[in-house]
């Protein structure tokens, strides 16, 4: 007993305040994108396709895996900054043109009265590498103490608001993916979380995948390879309307 | 020093009879199948296998023609029950006699992972309990089929391919500029293991020298990942037998040596860092001392955190004597990593088959293959990680952190062996006449190790599960592909 006691004297008060003034990614982190001129060049360098040149064009944070190709063939055109703010409500909100990109917004107001201060997701993981689940976990340490929010991940999704998808889908995990959609009662939200579960990732195109079925609509998007814990964090919680 | 490049014309080729006798008096002589695959030859397979005589350091390659089928090796080399099966799911050509013949990934259309016909154990009280694909945690999914009796597991089948995005088809048709981030996610919490993997192979066919200061630069991002999981694994068993301390500390201590990653190249996950022929991001004076600064700090709280386990009674009564797997077992089923270690098995990549600055590497890290040893030895390895990046970071050599990759050799096959967290990463790679891939093959530790947490349960208790199944700490998508 006495030596648990000295070791939590030792290990310190660890949590993070959050949001907080000043957080943000690492410095040599790559957040989010800046299009200054939509060049050719930095649209060629994108081996996923996610800049498209010309007018009306832009990086879709969707496609990016944040690898900074882009940046480094044309310094001009893209610059990543280290703001860790990138979830979006839609789809094409993650489309960063010339004047930025549309920021999540909460849920419909009725929604956010049932979820707003008790908000449990059940996490599908669909394909991917694993480290979007990685960074999803870490939110359950003491350092980030997802808990104080009233967000939790549980163990089945009859005591979930949700799903949290990680992943491009496989065709071996879509049955099971919809299964355990089908399983959370409503009303419920659908997160797409890290490139994969939003265009593919790594592995857009490949048939082995086949994406979140359309008829489940998704209701945030939190775009990375993987997103960082601040990323996710401020999705969900954006989602919810705790902040805004 | 890595493994040579081998002109594909210097691979021994024998007759079918020859190679199975060859290959059987050679795994059983202190031989190790590092890989074994199938490569389409002139309208029907050449089957090519890498076996690794761990003691000595030394890789031998072997190989013969096939078509339609080839005499199963498993009944009498269980370590290779995989490899064949990995072979008949992949190209059709069958393993005649192999006694458990299921896809590994379930590629095709028709069948899924969890209902395909399970090996199961009759009896008026054996019961059958199905867990998975979605688990109750926040991991990747996998099915889990225990034949039980009572609370007692007879045998435990774990059936995965879930996580099957082809990753390792599509890297075969490489080299292009998608091929590092496919080796960045083969495994999302192996990233340094896998694109140093990746680059040491391209490395190979090139004959590009990688500068000094990238490799250590590379080393102390392998030794980062396996100070974060370990940290993470130690915290996790600790919660699973309920002690709560330790898990939370390690909670935290494993994102502080994550972040020291990021610090490096910018992502917790050491994406972004490797590129063939070198590194992609420099250290400077004050980078070194911050680091320096944090390891130290991140190692005592670590210290401080693991040292609660061994000092607790309800912890070592938990660890000790579960999930019990016998070295011979280990052994016979070439298994790798801390696992084998835990078993007494002197395997160490960095030791058996030196790579980038691991000169004169050594660790002595053992036990007699129950959950309390697999934790121990995490400790040990870690002990040594931070030791070794705290000496690098004093003396960097200096010097550039990258060379030009030039057009790979035509014709040619390369091996690479790294030791990952957990355990050895072997990429093989073989060209065509143009110097483009002909074949890629990935094998991952968890690709060798799922079959030993399923030894490790027989006889054992099903609530043991959790424990056994977080003191492997596996990779689904590793083994997927």
């Amino acid at each position: 007993m006495f030596k648990e006691i000295i070791a939590r004297f030792k290990q310190g008060y660890r949590t993070m305040e959050f949001p907080a003034p000043g957080l943000a990614l690492p410095a040599r982190g790559l957040g989010l994108p800046v299009v200054k001129t939509l060049e050719e060049t930095a649209a060629q360098a994108c081996v996923y396709g996610a800049i498209s040149a010309g007018p009306g064009g832009g990086l879709d944070m969707g496609r990016c895996v944040f690898c900074g190709a882009c940046a480094q063939a044309a310094p001009g055109a893209v610059e990543f900054t280290k703001e860790y703010k990138l979830c979006a409500s839609a789809r094409q909100d993650l489309v960063v043109g010339n004047a930025g990109f549309k920021r999540a917004a909460p849920v419909a107001a009725d929604i956010r009265r049932i979820l707003g201060r008790s908000f449990k997701l059940r996490q599908v993981s669909a394909g991917g590498c694993g480290a979007c689940e990685a960074d999803c976990n870490v939110l359950g340490t003491l350092a980030w103490d997802m808990g104080r929010f009233g967000v939790q991940f549980v163990a089945s999704p009859r005591h979930a608001d949700g799903i949290l998808v990680t992943g491009p889908v496989t065709k071996n995990m879509e049955l099971a993916l919809r299964k355990t959609y089908d399983a959370v009662p409503g009303p419920k939200v659908v997160i797409a979380c890290g490139a994969c579960a939003i265009a593919g990732g790594p592995y857009a195109g490949h048939e082995e995948c086949v994406g979140i079925p359309r008829d489940i609509p998704v209701d945030l998007y939190i775009p990375g390879c993987p997103p960082h814990p601040l990323t996710i964090l401020d999705g969900l919680l954006r989602l919810i309307g705790r902040i805004d | 020093m890595s493994i040579p490049l081998v002109p594909l014309e210097n691979i021994l080729f024998l007759p079918m009879e020859e190679f199975t006798r060859t290959v059987t008096g050679k795994l059983r002589s202190g031989g190790r199948a590092a890989v074994f695959f199938a490569m389409p030859e002139a309208g029907a397979f050449r089957l090519v296998m890498a076996i690794a005589f761990d003691l000595e350091g030394r890789l031998e390659f072997l190989s013969t023609a096939a078509a339609g089928s080839f005499p199963s090796l498993t009944p009498e080399l269980p370590q290779l029950h995989l490899f064949e099966r990995e072979i008949y799911e992949l190209t059709g050509l069958k393993p005649e006699g192999h006694p458990w013949l299921k896809p590994v990934r379930f590629t095709g259309a028709a069948a899924r992972p969890g209902v395909a016909e399970f090996f199961r154990v009759h009896g008026s009280e054996v019961h059958e309990v199905a867990v998975g694909p979605v688990h109750a945690g926040v991991i990747e999914p996998g099915h889990f089929r225990f034949q039980c009796y009572g609370e007692k597991v007879f045998q435990l089948e774990i059936a995965l391919g879930y996580q099957h995005r082809g990753v390792e088809r599509r890297l075969a048709a490489g080299p292009d500029a998608r091929g590092i981030h496919y080796a960045e996610t083969l495994a999302g919490d192996t990233t340094a293991g896998h694109a140093w993997a990746y680059c040491e192979t391209i490395e190979t066919l090139c004959g590009a020298a990688v500068p000094a200061r990238a490799q250590v630069l590379r080393a102390i991002m392998l030794e980062l990942e396996r100070l974060a999981n370990h940290t993470g694994d130690l915290g996790a068993l600790s919660g699973d037998v309920a002690y709560l301390p330790t898990a939370s500390f390690c909670g935290r201590l494993r994102g502080d040596f994550l972040n020291m990653t990021a610090l490096l190249c910018g992502n917790r996950f050491g994406r972004n860092m490797f590129r063939p022929g070198g590194v992609n991001f420099d250290l400077d004076a004050a980078l070194v001392k911050e680091l320096k600064a944090r390891l130290d700090a991140a190692f005592r709280d670590a210290e401080n955190a693991v040292a609660l386990l061994w000092k607790t009674n309800s912890v070592v009564d938990r660890f000790d004597a579960t999930g019990l797997l016998l070295a011979d077992a280990a052994r016979g089923l070439g298994l790798v990593g801390p696992v084998a270690r835990a078993c007494g098995i002197p395997l160490d990549t960095r030791r058996n088959f030196p790579f980038g600055p691991y000169h004169d590497f050594t660790l002595s890290a053992s036990g007699r293959g129950d959950v309390y040893a697999r934790a121990y030895v995490r400790w040990a390895e870690m002990q040594k990680s931070a030791q070794l990046v705290d000496a690098w970071l004093d003396a960097l050599p200096g010097g550039p952190v990258a060379a030009e990759c030039g057009p790979l050799r035509p014709g040619s096959a390369a091996v690479s062996l790294i030791e990952g967290w957990r355990g050895q990463i072997c990429h093989a790679a073989v060209t065509d006449d143009a110097g483009r891939f002909r074949y890629y093959k990935v094998v991952d530790p968890s690709f060798r190790n799922w079959v030993g947490l399923a030894m490790a349960l027989r006889n054992g208790e099903i609530s043991d599960f959790p424990l056994c199944n977080k003191s492997f700490n596996l990779s689904y998508c590793g083994h997927d592909l």
